[in-house]
């Protein structure tokens, strides 16, 4: 009971943060509009796409909204080193709460968030021409749930081992850009050559994109339910080892 | 008599460095005890220990009855934290702060609004409680920290350099707060300072820490009794010829020079002010000031340690 209050307390203040940088909401929503309208029209015109109703802007849509979830949960998740620098992280960390709780607070208050962004590029499906209806929009709404679970428990394992935010660079080239370019947000995953196919199967979003593809197009790569099973299969993973991490680590994060 | 917090030859060493050197401190129950050490005496490693944030290499502490490398949960149930540096979000309200720490200390739910409200008394945030700590000034921030520290009724309240950086009339209003809550909650409270008259002013007990090692340990009065000493500081012309000429005078027990002044430690100094600057004044040596002090903590230091406080910043 306890643990649960604690979960539930991280988990709101990880949403009062979300709410309260107005400037971060704005930029969840035209950063992802910017790639549809502009890169999705310019590359658009350019291949012809026929395979989906909608061309390219249909196909890209899925896949931007897998790149906004990839983003807002890493980058969330590396919040942590910033509670660490700004001495907050030692406040949660002194509290009598388990160290899972703590992880699993953050985790899901993440996943609050992405899920408040993916709704909100969801409605703006019609920019692009994807007919959306209820059913569509709710299953959308737990993948995205299950992907940003996965990735924020990414985000929060590479904060443990981040002292502070000088590495970020290195976090965004080795980590954040190649999950994105892997993942098929921008191509199709099929048809690759053998080198690419292989990274691109070993990246986890490919496998939320093309869930996220098999239920807003009705077009995947992959069978839904294996898409399914390696998403929830990464954030179980994930969640497991960063409070693993953190409760042998808890020394050296206060 | 019965102690909150007892160590027993409590060690700390991070590669070849010995930040606390065995150390044996024993809090009587509801105290105001201070640590009082230079910067890098190894006090927040102490107090980390004691709050379970760092594990001892050698040796134990006791917490409100629990071991803290055995029960670590049952120690953070019974001890609230300042920390020295601040651990507020800029951007939840004072109150949500409170409402938080709450929540994660199990404050029952019947009561924690009543407390809440207590402590939004206590620590006079008025309006602001309700507006981002980004724009609090420095002293609420800290009373902040203080009135979160102890919303939870904790058994024990760990200050880690309460008025570090605060401006003195900030200060002085962090001293007043912490003696009433002293008086007024069931509640001992163990904190570390550099700033010698803080931990005269509120300090029951005090332990001087130097290098790891805590030095001595009793009241400040005590303390200060044990020397014996009024100093007379003085100023000279002639700083070295004088503290060689005084060298020879019977009274004055000890010399410390310190930058261009010199410190003589004398008993009852009141007597004596003339009697120095006649003795100058024979020897042609002029006398730009001389002043008299009784003992403080300060001194106390200075005799365990041979140096100043301040020294080494």
């Amino acid at each position: 009971m306890a643990e649960l209050e604690g979960i539930y307390t991280i988990w709101l203040r990880e949403n009062k943060r979300f709410l309260r940088y107005r400037s971060r909401i704005l930029t969840s929503v035209v950063t992802p509009l910017l790639w549809l309208l502009i890169f999705g029209t310019g590359l658009g015109s350019a291949v012809r796409f026929g395979n989906i109703p909608g061309g390219y802007q249909a196909f890209l849509f899925p896949g931007i909204i897998g790149q906004t979830i990839l983003f807002t949960s890493i980058f969330s998740g590396l919040s942590v080193i910033q509670d660490r620098q700004f001495g907050f992280l030692k406040e949660i960390l002194v509290a009598p709460i388990s160290r899972p709780s703590i992880v699993l607070g953050k985790a899901i208050g993440i996943s609050t968030t992405a899920i408040l962004q993916g709704l909100v590029l969801l409605i703006l499906s019609f920019v692009v021409n994807v007919p959306m209806t209820i059913p569509v929009l709710l299953a959308s709404l737990v993948v995205i749930l299950i992907i940003s679970l996965g990735l924020s428990g990414l985000g929060l394992l590479i904060a443990s081992f981040t002292d502070s935010m000088e590495g970020f660079n290195l976090i965004m080239s080795f980590i954040v850009m190649p999950l994105f370019l892997l993942s098929g947000a921008l191509f199709p995953v099929t048809g690759l050559p053998s080198w690419l196919q292989v990274a691109v199967y070993l990246d986890p979003l490919t496998y939320g994109v093309d869930a996220l593809r098999a239920i807003i197009l009705q077009s995947s790569a992959m069978p839904l339910h294996i898409d399914l099973a390696v998403i929830i299969f990464f954030a179980v993973v994930m969640i497991l080892i960063s409070a693993l991490v953190f409760s042998k680590k808890e020394q050296s994060l206060m | 008599m019965e102690y909150i917090i007892e160590t027993t030859d409590i060690v700390k060493k991070y590669d070849d460095f010995t930040a606390v050197d065995g150390v044996n401190l024993k809090v009587p129950k509801n105290s105001v005890y201070g640590v009082l050490g230079p910067n890098g005496a190894g006090k927040t490693t102490l107090i980390s220990m004691l709050c379970t944030i760092l594990h001892p290499t050698s040796g134990s502490a006791k917490v409100n009855g629990y071991d803290v490398v055995q029960n670590p949960k049952e120690v953070r149930e019974s001890i609230g934290i300042v920390f020295q540096s601040r651990a507020l979000d800029d951007m939840l309200t004072g109150r949500e702060h409170l409402q938080m720490h709450a929540s994660l200390y199990g404050v029952p739910q019947d009561v924690r609004e009543k407390r809440i409200e207590e402590i939004l008394d206590l620590i006079a945030l008025g309006k602001k409680a309700d507006e981002f700590v980004k724009t609090y000034s420095g002293g609420m921030k800290r009373r902040l920290e203080i009135g979160r520290g102890l919303i939870h009724h904790p058994k024990v309240l760990f200050l880690d350099e309460p008025t570090l950086g605060l401006d003195p009339q900030t200060r002085e209003s962090i001293w007043e707060y912490i003696k009433e809550l002293n008086q007024h909650q069931d509640v001992s409270v163990l904190m570390t300072t550099h700033y010698m008259e803080e931990a005269d002013k509120l300090c029951d007990e005090v332990a001087i820490i130097n290098q790891g090692q805590i030095l001595t340990a009793d009241s400040p009065k005590n303390l200060k009794r044990e020397l014996k000493a009024d100093t007379i500081t003085m100023q000279v012309d002639k700083l070295e010829e004088f503290t060689r000429l005084v060298e020879d005078l019977d009274f004055v027990k000890e010399i410390f020079i310190k930058d261009s002044e010199i410190k003589l430690m004398v008993e009852r100094g009141e007597n004596l002010v003339a009697e120095l600057v006649n003795f100058a004044n024979k020897n042609n040596i002029f006398v730009y000031s001389i002043e008299l002090e009784h003992p403080n903590l300060e001194d106390v230091f200075l005799k365990y340690t041979g140096r100043t406080i301040q020294g080494e910043r």
